[in-house]
């Protein structure tokens, strides 16, 4: 690793600050001290890399040639009018226009572009929201992360379309990739953002994506983070939200496949009255690996969080959840919950859920809830009662269950999508498929359930 | 009302702890310090069996091998032990025959504690062992249990008279490997209670061991065994009071018990160590291992714990539910004020079919106080239909406080339900208005709701308990903050 950072030494500092080449050099030492993360540490008690990390890779450091992009990003979802923005193997598709001013303000491009036109802009919050210093993976990610997606919504500006940013894997070999995110909501603005994850092919891959979020006083961001890789890709993803006073974050965490996922999320308040809503559902099966960490840090007070993770595992598939809310002592009226629920389809698949409090201060509410179980029984004989088959009945139930954090979508017809992209998926049919990764033959027509009405 | 509390909590803050006396016994003590000569000097002074010697000789040697644990959340002052008489008893002359034979010194010491070892107390039909510093004192009852075929004495005697079941069950549960107090306490134990239940046999009275340190600098190491065979029933209470001191005085114990089919095990403990005074000077480091296994088919081990005192407490009492059907329970009440800190909570362990465990923990913290809920639920893959409801409150007074929930939980299989809640708030002040518009003054209304918050776990505890605890839950709390 050191060896190809100091060779590529040139190469990956070429866009950089003084600044920012300081912070890479500090962030490998603390790396190298950390080392890659292992089961023996508390936070990743629960997830194995050893396998994923024996796996060889390829480090790219030099931008690949930009395939043909309507080939890899034409998965679209109707009738969703988005502004997208495409990342090809970490680096962003650029369609020669690497970075995009538009008449609002409101900045939109490479991260790479930006640090040269915008340092300024770019420094003030760069590293300043992630923590390079003890998270190893961030560390790796600070000293190495060439590229990346940056947008900047100025104070007082609405973006008016939701922004879509599609991040697709494709290569002929393994790959380990760095990316790195910088997002700034200013004062009094409003970001919609949907982040895609997706691979292309079913060639090994692993990425450690880390995003700063910066949401001003006042803003409003709406975050949707959608995942469906195929089972040789690991993702790393590590975002670091930091929220200004009265500021609010809806974020909503998709994951539907993937070989090994790992989602940090670190929310820290930075003013009072702020408020943050993280949804979170997973579907998986096979040997997939799903490890959500939430860190909620109310240093702020009367700030309220709201964390609900739901999981469907099914064969041999593993659900980690570890939810923690630090309540400072100065952070009185602090309202929490944590909501973490499983249901285990196969005495194979496992679940640990870690929902932890950590309060320092009299004057809160604070609540967590884990639960771990089928199926209702009930609810099935209603439903079979009523002439349901058994199959549809499962479907109905899980797709009840896994609606509760899909409902909240706030976008119609992604909210839409999704209903469908789960239903497909807990029927089996949403696979990674050599053509494209959201398998998608006849978009227009969404799934239904085999139901016969008139019987109901 | 600010103010008000303020007050109040300066108050309780300012209460004593009405246990600090010292008693004048005269004592004898190993040398100071640790090495394997103190272990053969306690086995020798206990005319122990070779199997003993050896036992705590490969504990200690084991116990050298490892390190303090620090992942509680507990500041903890290195504890040196070279500094600790590891035994302390008081000084006896002869065997026992009859309790006109017991220091009168020391029967007044139980006396204050409200533990009268005469008599009387068999009308409230309680079998009690006192344990001071670290020798059992006496064993009321013993003659009566016997008929029953109950074996209930002291851990050494157990040793000297029936070596094959200390044999067979020490260590059983709990190895000497299991932790690093775990080891030490293996390797320097002194005494404790030993608790035979033969097959069939429901124990008629409640048995109770009453624990005391009372010299200074020394530890106190005691292990209670508890044997449930099949079918009997036994209900188990423990106690424990310490002198005010200077010094923090090291506590750590072993308990474990073994219920085998259709058995059922009740243990409860209201543990009121000296927890320091209100700057954090002095106290007990309680370190306790606590464990039972459910052996055999539909037996069942219930605890249930009141926790007010100790500047740290560091305990989890376990349940490894192995036999099919069994049920593993754990109702905990911890108070802390003060500076103490407490990081306690369990384990529920389902390894067989359709077991059930039930947690119901409610943490108190006031003053400067740390108080964390630590807990796991584990169902293995062959633990089918297993259920777990785990319930974990905290209520914090003051606002220097802190209240810390971590539960873990595992599950491999289908079929299995595990549920866990948990809320952190202070007193509802909606519930204080009320009380207090109904003309009950700020203090006895918060000792109202504390009590009523603790309701659900104090009723678990025996009668004889139960008044015990309500009355020390009042002591440590009553009016604190609204």
């Amino acid at each position: 690793m050191v060896q190809l950072f100091s060779r590529h030494r040139q190469q990956i500092v070429s866009c950089d600050t003084p600044g920012m080449s300081t912070l890479r050099d500090q962030a490998l030492e603390s790396f190298l001290k950390l080392g890659f993360p292992n089961t023996k540490m508390e936070a990743w008690r629960q997830t194995d890399l050893t396998e994923c990390l024996a796996r060889g890779y390829d480090y790219p450091v030099e931008r690949m040639p930009e395939e043909d992009t309507q080939k890899v990003f034409r998965c679209n979802i109707p009738h969703l009018d988005t502004a997208i923005i495409g990342q090809l193997n970490g680096w962003y598709v650029s369609k020669d226009v690497p970075l995009m001013e538009l008449g609002n303000g409101i900045i939109m491009g490479s991260l790479a572009e930006a640090k040269k036109k915008y340092p300024e802009l770019v420094e003030q919050y760069y590293g300043t929201v992630a923590d390079s210093t003890s998270e190893a993976f961030t560390a790796l990610n600070t000293a190495f992360a060439q590229d990346g997606v940056f947008i900047y919504v100025p104070d007082n500006v609405q973006s008016p379309k939701p922004v879509q940013l599609i991040n697709v894997i494709q290569h002929d070999e393994n790959l380990f990739l760095q990316s790195r995110n910088l997002i700034v909501v200013g004062k009094n603005a409003r970001l919609s953002l949907v982040h895609c994850d997706d691979s292309y092919n079913h060639q090994a891959s692993f990425s450690n994506i880390v995003s700063e979020i910066v949401i001003g006083d006042n803003a409003f961001m709406d975050h949707y983070k959608l995942q469906n890789l195929n089972n040789s890709s690991t993702l790393i993803t590590t975002t670091c939200f930091r929220l200004g006073a009265a500021a609010s974050l809806e974020s909503h965490y998709l994951s539907l496949n993937g070989g090994l996922l790992r989602n940090n999320i670190r929310l820290h308040f930075n003013g009072p009255h702020g408020i943050a809503n993280i949804y979170g559902i997973y579907l998986m099966d096979g040997k997939q690996h799903i490890d959500n960490q939430v860190f909620i840090d109310h240093a702020h007070p009367h700030c309220t969080s709201n964390e609900m993770f739901k999981g469907i595992l099914d064969e041999h598939a593993r659900g980690v959840f570890n939810g923690h809310v630090l309540v400072r002592k100065d952070a009185i009226k602090t309202d929490a919950r944590q909501s973490n629920r499983n249901i285990l389809l196969t005495d194979t698949a496992k679940v640990n859920s870690k929902p932890f409090l950590e309060i320092y201060n009299d004057d809160v509410k604070c609540s967590h809830g884990s639960t771990t179980g089928q199926l209702d029984n009930e609810a099935m004989f209603y439903l079979r009662q009523r002439g349901i088959g058994e199959d549809s009945a499962r479907m109905l139930l899980m797709f009840a269950f896994a609606d509760e954090v899909v409902g909240k979508i706030a976008i119609p017809q992604l909210r839409q999508r999704i209903e469908d992209m789960i239903k497909k998926r807990l029927q089996g049919e949403l696979q990674i498929c050599e053509a494209c990764v959201l398998h998608c033959s006849t978009p227009e027509q969404p799934v239904e359930f085999y139901i016969d009405l008139s019987k109901i | 009302m600010e103010s008000d509390s303020n007050k109040i909590i300066d108050e309780v803050t300012r209460g004593d702890y009405k246990y600090g006396f010292v008693t004048e016994i005269e004592t004898e003590f190993a040398p100071i310090g640790l090495c394997e000569d103190t272990i053969r000097y306690i086995s020798d002074k206990k005319r122990e069996p070779g199997f003993m010697l050896e036992f705590r000789l490969k504990a200690y040697r084991h116990w050298l091998t490892m390190k303090q644990p620090d992942w509680a959340h507990l500041s903890i002052d290195p504890i040196n032990f070279q500094d600790i008489i590891f035994y302390a008893a008081p000084k006896k002359k002869k065997d026992l025959s009859s309790l006109d034979e017991v220091d009168p010194e020391l029967l007044a010491t139980f006396n204050k504690l409200g533990i009268s070892l005469d008599e009387q107390k068999k009308l409230s039909g309680v079998a009690v062992d006192a344990v001071i510093d670290s020798v059992s004192v006496k064993t009321t009852f013993t003659e009566t249990l016997a008929k029953y075929g109950i074996i209930f004495c002291s851990f050494s005697e157990a040793v000297q008279n029936h070596p094959d079941l200390v044999k067979q069950y020490m260590g059983s549960v709990v190895p000497y490997t299991d932790n690093y107090f775990a080891a030490l306490n293996s390797a320097v134990f002194s005494d404790g209670s030993f608790c035979f239940i033969p097959k069939g046999v429901h124990c008629p009275v409640e048995l109770s061991t009453y624990f005391r340190i009372n010299a200074a600098n020394t530890g106190q190491f005691e292990r209670t065994l508890i044997v449930a065979e099949e079918g009997a029933y036994v209900s188990y209470m423990e106690g424990c009071t310490a002198p005010q001191r200077d010094e923090n005085q090291l506590h750590a114990a072993i308990v474990e018990i073994v219920a085998m089919k259709d058995a059922s095990v009740k243990y409860s403990t209201v543990q009121n160590w000296y927890p320091g005074d209100k700057n954090g000077v002095g106290g007990i480091y309680n370190f306790v291992t606590k464990r039972g296994i459910c052996k055999g088919s539909n037996s069942k081990i219930s605890w249930t714990q009141v926790e007010t005192g100790s500047a740290i407490t560091w305990k989890y009492p376990s349940c490894i539910l192995m036999g099919d059907n069994s049920v593993g329970e754990f109702y905990s009440v911890a108070v802390t004020n003060n500076q103490q800190q407490a990081d306690t909570g369990t384990k529920m362990m389902h390894l067989g079919k359709n077991t059930k465990s039930t947690i119901v923990s409610k943490g108190i913290s006031a003053g400067k106080s740390q108080n964390s809920y630590r807990g796991l639920v584990r169902v293995s893959k062959n633990a089918t239909n297993s259920r777990n409801y785990s319930q974990c409150d905290s209520l914090l007074l003051g606002s220097l406080c802190g209240a810390h929930t971590w539960p873990y939980i595992q599950v491999e299989n289908k079929s299995s339900i595990v549920e866990h809640e948990a809320t952190t708030s202070k007193i509802s002040e909606d519930q204080l208005f009320y009380c207090q518009q109904r003309g009950i003054d700020m203090e006895s209304a918060i000792g109202l709701i504390v009590n009523g918050y603790a309701k659900e776990v104090l009723r678990q505890l025996p009668m004889e308990f139960a008044v015990e605890a309500q009355k020390l839950l009042s002591i440590s709390l009553e009016g604190s903050v609204g």
